[in-house]
């Protein structure tokens, strides 16, 4: 996937802007600040989040992240490649690091809250 | 000092030994196999190094020498107060009085021990400014938890069951949201604004009939003192809440300010910290908790009373407390003799003193770094100081990582890096009040020798320690295969 066409949110998270199931990861920035990453706790498939939820941890050995729903939805897959591999989040944040896939409840009334490319890499060079 | 020791069984050779142990006439060895069940007897020998006595006594010496302790460095880890440990506070606990005891012995036999825990918690009201104190919790997050539940209890018997939320700001130490959900609330943070103190205004939007208890530390670990803190607590018990206090951050404001008199109802105390008990290697500590007037009656079983004719009791309720029991017996007391020691040679003056020595302290290493160590919050700060080295990593990717590994290669252990997380590429810098000056130069001059460093040498930054027994350490590959299972094959194996 392109991080150009993304949405992202203010915790750093991304989705996918379009489709009835869509891929939700975390940002090339995040990686980067998080370092390595160690270890994924992933949600049960079938669970549903409101917007803002968390949806699951991300662990390296400076912390343990969690990482929010950027919309509500119900999780219909997570990736299971990262249990084995979740250096895949710091090689292809964007690509096939992504971490579940929702299926967005109401995509168009919280869509508002998203950012989309430019708009989140103006908020990262000033942080 | 740095001769790399090799594993004690790479030392090892057939048939030395440590002591000689009298074998056994044949008759009674059978006896002993027979008491056996065959499927429990080994088919060999166990495969242990053969050394000799002065040759264990030396690798396990040599060993020790190479961790990093108070004892042999400046340890200025953030949030952890590694002060000294007085030798007296080691001598009081180990008279034959104390250890000499069973805990099974009655009341009456253990008279001494019981009467400096009900000292020890008595003081510890007065210093808290709290009803109640509990010395049960074996640890900080004990502690906490054990709050958590008194509160969550209190709540319960008020049939307010509603309140299900608890509120931690977001440069909360990390055991606070766990303490808070293991205790069966749900977390919430609370941002914090740009002087790295709780947002009020946020704080007014997330404060409904829902929240529980807020939990804070103050000064908080950007090294901020939060002094809103009164207004705070207002809203918070208008609110219908609860305030926790977590006392990692005590030492800064010990003598000088009572968390209950800031509104705290529930607070914990790692004696370990602030009161000077031995700690770093896992234990034992103490997570003394105070509790305010109306979470008294949620106090954890055992606390010590004092009757009228002056017995002392260790006090298990009329019924169980609604937390019951946290600690077998008497709790982790020679921790607890320790930290009564430390209290009664400070008296009251140097307790003050302590706080006011600890944040003159931090005060004075923030003034003396470098500029490339950035204040986020600026200053003054109280008893630890952050800063951070988020623009030299702009500029050329040098971590606070690579400070602290250097820091280790120049004779000090390094602060605590990475937390808070909301600031980025950070060192949180702990020098306590037990430092010298001249120390505290020693270590400004190592600072400023990794300072030049990031622009004169970053490759070798980047790859320190050089001068430790082991290089940098792949702490990404160690957190992923968890697998450290040891394969040695004996010298003496089937000999």
């Amino acid at each position: 996937m392109d991080p150009k066409d993304l949405l992202y949110t203010n915790s750093h998270e991304w989705i996918e802007p379009s489709g009835d199931v869509r891929a939700v990861g975390i940002s090339e920035h995040a990686q980067q600040m998080l370092g390595d990453i160690v270890y994924v706790e992933m949600p049960e498939v079938g669970c549903v989040v409101s917007q803002g939820d968390e949806l699951l941890t991300v662990e390296s050995p400076k912390a343990a992240a969690s990482v929010y729903a950027p919309v509500g939805g119900e999780v219909v897959a997570i990736n299971e490649n990262l249990d084995a591999s979740p250096d895949m989040i710091n090689k292809s944040a964007c690509g096939e690091g992504w971490l579940v896939k929702l299926r967005p409840t109401d995509f168009e009334s919280e869509k508002a809250g998203l950012l989309d490319y430019d708009s989140y890499k103006r908020k990262i060079d000033e942080e | 000092m740095n001769v790399r020791v090799l594993p004690i069984e790479q030392k090892s050779v057939a048939g030395r030994r440590g002591a000689n142990i009298p074998v056994a006439v044949e008759e009674i060895r059978a006896r002993g196999r027979a008491a056996i069940p065959a499927h429990l007897r080994r088919a060999e020998a166990p495969r242990l190094p053969e050394v000799s006595e002065l040759e264990a006594v030396r690798h396990f010496t040599r060993l020790a020498q190479q961790n990093f302790s108070i004892d042999g460095q400046f340890y200025p880890l953030g949030s952890c107060t590694m002060k000294y440990n007085p030798r007296v506070n080691e001598q009081v606990a180990s008279l034959p009085g104390f250890t000499e005891l069973h805990p099974m012995q009655d009341d009456g036999d253990c008279q001494g021990t019981l009467r400096v825990m009900y000292r020890l918690q008595e003081e510890l009201k007065k210093i808290l400014g709290l009803e109640e104190v509990s010395l049960a919790p074996a640890a900080g997050a004990q502690g906490e938890y054990a709050g958590m539940a008194a509160i969550k209890a209190y709540f319960r018997a008020r049939k307010d069951e509603k309140r299900r939320v608890v509120l931690c700001p977001d440069s909360a130490h990390g055991t606070n949201p766990a303490s808070a959900s293991l205790a069966g609330f749900e977390v919430k943070p609370i941002p914090s604004g740009p002087d790295g103190r709780v947002d009020v205004a946020a704080l007014d939007k997330l404060l409904d009939d829902s929240v529980a208890a807020l939990m804070l530390t103050n000064p908080n670990t950007c090294g901020v003192f939060e002094r809103d803190i009164v207004e705070i607590a207002r809203k918070a018990h208008a609110a219908g809440a609860l305030l926790y206090y977590d006392g990692a951050n005590l030492n800064a404001i010990v003598g000088r300010v009572r968390p209950g008199d800031m509104g705290f109802d529930v607070v914990h105390v790692n004696l370990h910290k602030t009161f000077s008990t031995p700690h770093g290697g896992g234990g034992p500590g103490s997570g003394a908790i105070g509790l305010s007037r109306r979470l008294a009656p949620f106090i954890p079983d055992s606390h010590v009373i004092r009757d009228e004719d002056g017995f002392f009791t260790m006090w298990t309720g009329d019924a169980p407390a609604p937390l019951g029991r946290l600690m077998a017996f008497h709790g982790n007391t020679g921790v607890l003799i320790r930290a009564l020691a430390y209290i009664l040679a400070q008296g009251g003056e140097g307790l003050r003193d302590v706080a006011s020595y600890a944040v003159l302290n931090a005060n004075y290493l923030l003034a003396r770094l470098p500029a490339v160590y950035e204040a986020p919050f600026g200053r003054p700060c109280k008893h630890e100081a952050l800063v951070t080295i988020r623009k030299q990593n702009k500029l050329n990717g040098i971590k606070a990582f690579d400070v602290a590994k250097r820091l280790l290669d120049l004779g000090f252990h390094a602060p605590t890096i990475y937390f808070p997380l909301l600031v980025h590429e950070c060192l949180l810098i702990e020098p306590t009040e037990t430092e010298s000056r001249e120390t505290l130069d020693q270590f400004v001059a190592a600072m400023e020798q990794i300072a030049r460093e990031m622009s004169d040498d970053p490759e070798a930054l980047q790859q320190a320690p050089h001068d430790l027994p082991t290089g940098r350490l792949d702490d990404a590959k160690a957190a992923r295969e968890l697998n450290v299972c040891c394969r040695w094959d004996s010298p003496a194996a089937g000999e």
